[in-house]
């Protein structure tokens, strides 16, 4: 392409002067597109600045950082840093200011660890938090429970509510693929006649009222079929897995309709079993810290 | 649609027609049920719907004199502008929806089609391929004859293009609906959507060399080169990233070729270069056009416009791995996206800024005109959206930020401040002019438009800059005895005010669209004769 001005597209052929932008003094290219013309503006000093800058960042960056891949292996770095060790060391500074208590707790002396003030004032609150990012999903914020998932800030418990057994459920799990699992089943009773199984389910949604007669067509029938796992009256507390049903505390319900589809399908809730995910420690930590919720009544965090 | 034809032409648009409800009906007979059967039956619809059309105006006689090559080919891209704001309207509406549901989940029906996983990729697909793939076919045809004063080197394939290209968007946005995605963002449509699109793509390359080669002015002007980049990236990025073995011939699975760290690499590639090719340079393209058209005034610096074009495409392609920070990819990988992404920013400003330097002279303009204002917030939260983009790419920084709702945030700040505002920006530049008259029809409705949209675009993003800010430092809080200071759920509860913002904000914003689809039904239905002299090919072409 010619250098001669004159010979510039859109050019003055005589004097090699181009339009000029009455607004900011500049000429343009001499190029126009269905209107458009484009100013001949110099190349601001700013913008070879900032790239003269972050090209100087990323040089940097370059030498300090793995970067470049050179054949099957790449440029270290001068730092020499491995994303996997620092996330390692980072977590290993974390943890280390975390098990001068925790590790407490890897000894189940439930005693005398809730004896201990100051060390409850450091666990129950990271306890909180644990059993909310672990259990709340099913068994609410405040452990108040729901449909189908028992209340653990009640008094009344299915395997037991001393810390040692709350601790056991939560290493095995109830149903769980764990093989020293604690197993419970209602079985169905869909064998049963169904005015007998109306007159039965009558007869269990009475029993939390204190009014079930004894005389109670349905009170055979559960001495026959129900005492067995759910205790003599339905007063449970047999620690195996069968609620007492002669309390207010319900997991499916117990009105007539829901005690009649559970003899009909029958039963078979499942906790996990929480070896793997939690430490030992934790676990501990957290059967404590439900043990306490029953004392709260419903209080979560402290 | 079918005036600005030939007899000839309609013949050969019949033919196409009938083998695009053919090839339905071997996808329907094949596939015989499931998403791919009900593919197959919506292309027989649209196929036979077509050859009602064309096969109708065989009988008309109505042809096109040899004068239509004096004027621009205007119809197909009044098409495209339609297609736009029902794809605006769609993909808004259900990001709104979905936004409430973030609110409120208990509200979502209970059906598996309208539950969020489902309709997230409608929003998402609608909004980027159906609002903003319409809009950069349809502007990228009118602009790409304004600047080379030729007229589009095809009767049918620009046609082809649209309708080809809304049937693959029909075909995502339902196929999500049914459950049908190969898990990839921004790629999930399955083989047979994906290889459709390829044939569509080409054709529309095709088209645009093809023009582009007719043009009457000897340099070709920014906005096609970066039109170009676009139609040619976005071809290799959906070929790599799509490559996928069927499970069968007869059925919609499929599985990647890709596997592991590679394919969260290649995805990652694919998805922030569809940032980059897709939503950036055909909208700059877009802006390059417009701008200087409605303000009246030359780009300010052809120079900058060049170091911008080229460092936009030479250093987006190596960002894409700042997605994948402190993941399995290997950390040379992550230092290099990262580098890469801050040398990005200057060619970015380099083009927010020579946009505003533009308006040097026309802020009076800028004032009276909202939709010129559009144009210039475009051009803003281009630029605060492109920091934006930088910073968070530095992997510190990203270690806040990932997984966070800043990440949707500052999404939104690039798609509705930026994209959209360009769009809608062009639209109000363009839709009078196809329509033969000075302005829209309501032309205080523009005005308001621009509010709604501009408070929607800062609530939204404020809300989720909040939000994500909170997440993150939530999230990474531990006490002073090494136990995490908040719960997984506490974070989320504390997100509720955010995201009822949202809400709001994408309420707001989609007021506005609907506002301005409704203005544009107006405004083309009152077509009027106005003409402009100069805008015209410059040269007569040969018959086709």
């Amino acid at each position: 392409m010619s250098t001669d001005p004159k010979e510039f597209p859109a050019a003055d052929s005589h004097t090699g002067q181009r339009e000029i932008d009455p607004v900011t003094g500049y000429d343009t290219t001499g190029h126009e597109w269905g209107g458009i013309k484009e100013l001949n503006t110099p190349f601001p000093r700013i913008a070879l600045i900032a790239l003269v800058l972050t090209v100087a960042y990323s040089l940097v960056s370059w030498v300090l950082l793995p970067a470049w891949p050179i054949g099957r292996d790449y440029t270290r770095g001068l730092l020499g840093l491995d994303q996997g060790q620092v996330a390692i060391e980072r977590y290993r500074d974390l943890a280390s200011t975390r098990e001068e208590w925790l590790s407490r707790f890897e000894t189940p002396d439930f005693a005398t660890l809730s004896e201990d003030a100051a060390l409850m004032a450091t666990a129950m609150p990271a306890a909180a938090r644990l059993f909310r990012d672990n259990c709340a999903v099913c068994h609410g914020e405040t452990g108040s429970g729901g449909i189908e998932f028992p209340v653990l800030n009640d008094n009344h418990w299915l395997w037991g509510g001393e810390p040692d057994m709350i601790a056991e459920t939560l290493r095995v799990g109830i149903n769980s693929s764990h093989p020293d699992s604690r197993l419970a089943q209602m079985p169905s009773f869909d064998w049963m006649d169904r005015t007998d199984r109306v007159a039965l389910a009558r007869y269990v949604a009475k029993l939390p009222e204190g009014d079930a007669a004894t005389d109670d067509p349905g009170a055979d029938l559960f001495a026959q079929n129900c005492a067995a796992c759910h205790g003599e009256g339905g007063v449970g507390g047999m620690l195996n897995g069968a609620p007492s049903l002669a309390d207010g505390a319900v997991i499916y319900g117990q009105d007539v309709h829901t005690v009649m589809n559970t003899l009909r399908s029958g039963r078979q809730g499942v906790m996990p079993s929480w070896i793997g995910r939690l430490s030992e420690a934790e676990i501990n930590l957290l059967a404590l810290y439900v043990m306490r919720l029953q004392d709260r009544g419903g209080g979560g965090q402290s | 649609m079918t005036d600005t034809l030939t007899l000839e032409e309609r013949r050969i648009a019949l033919c196409l027609s009938v083998a695009l409800a053919f090839l339905g009906l071997i996808m329907a007979a094949a596939a015989q049920r499931g998403v791919m059967a009900l593919h197959g039956g919506m292309a027989i619809a649209v196929g036979l719907a077509l050859a009602f059309i064309v096969g109708g105006s065989m009988y008309s006689n109505i042809e096109p004199g040899r004068d239509r090559l004096t004027h621009y080919y205007d119809a197909p891209i009044k098409f495209g502008i339609i297609m736009t704001l029902v794809w605006a309207v769609v993909g808004m509406g259900v990001g709104v929806w979905l936004a409430a549901l973030m609110f409120w989940p208990e509200a979502t029906p209970l059906w598996p089609a309208t539950s969020y996983g489902r309709l997230r990729p409608v929003h998402t697909s609608g909004v980027i391929f159906g609002f903003g793939g319409n809009a950069l076919i349809a502007t990228s045809f009118y602009v790409l004859q304004r600047t080379t004063r030729a007229r589009l080197a095809g009767a049918i394939s620009p046609w082809f293009v649209l309708i080809g290209y809304n049937l693959f968007c029909l075909w995502a946005a339902t196929g999500y609906l049914m459950g049908s995605t190969q898990s990839k963002e921004y790629a999930e449509p399955e083989w047979y959507a994906d290889i459709w699109l390829v044939v569509v793509w080409l054709t529309y390359f095709t088209l645009y060399i093809r023009t582009l080669m007719r043009r009457v002015e000897p340099h070709i002007y920014v906005a096609n080169w970066y039109y170009l980049a676009f139609i040619l990236v976005v071809a290799i990025l959906h070929i790599v990233n799509n490559i996928a073995i069927p499970v069968s011939w007869t059925h919609a699975e499929s599985f990647p070729v890709w596997a592991g760290v590679q394919d969260a690499m290649i995805q990652w590639w694919y998805g922030h270069n569809a940032v980059a090719f897709f939503l950036t340079a055909g909208f700059l393209g877009m802006l390059y056009y417009f701008l200087p058209v409605r303000a009246q005034r030359p780009i300010w610096s052809y120079r900058l416009s060049i170091l911008s074009f080229w460092g936009i495409v030479f250093f987006y392609m190596w960002a894409g791995s700042h997605h994948l920070h402190y993941t399995a990819l290997p950390y040379w990988v992550q230092t290099l996206g990262m580098t890469f992404s801050v040398m990005l920013l200057v060619p970015s400003w380099a083009s927010a800024g020579n946009a505003i330097a533009t308006l040097n002279g026309a802020w009076h303009k800028v004032r009276d005109d909202a939709t010129l204002r559009f144009m210039f917030v475009a051009a803003v939260f281009y630029g605060l959206s492109t920091f934006e983009g930088s910073f968070l790419a530095i992997r510190p920084v990203n270690s806040l930020s990932h997984y966070t709702d800043w990440t949707v945030g500052h999404v939104h700040s690039g798609t509705l401040g930026w994209v959209a505002m360009i769009v809608f920006g062009a639209i109000y530049t363009l839709v009078p002019k196809l329509s033969g008259r000075e302005h829209m029809a309501w032309p205080q409705a523009v005005e308001w438009h621009f509010w709604l949209a501009i408070a929607g675009t800062l609530i939204y993003v404020v809300s989720l800059w909040n939000a994500g800010i909170t997440q993150g430092l939530m999230w990474r809080a531990y006490d002073e005895n090494g136990a995490l200071s908040y719960s997984f759920i506490e974070t989320v509860e504390a997100m509720l005010p955010y995201y009822a913002a949202r809400t709001l904000g994408g309420a707001l914003f989609l007021a506005g669209a609907i506002l301005c689809a409704l203005n544009c039904r107006v405004t083309m239905r009152t077509a009027a004769e106005r003409v402009d002299a100069t805008d015209r090919p410059l040269a007569l072409q040969p018959a086709e």
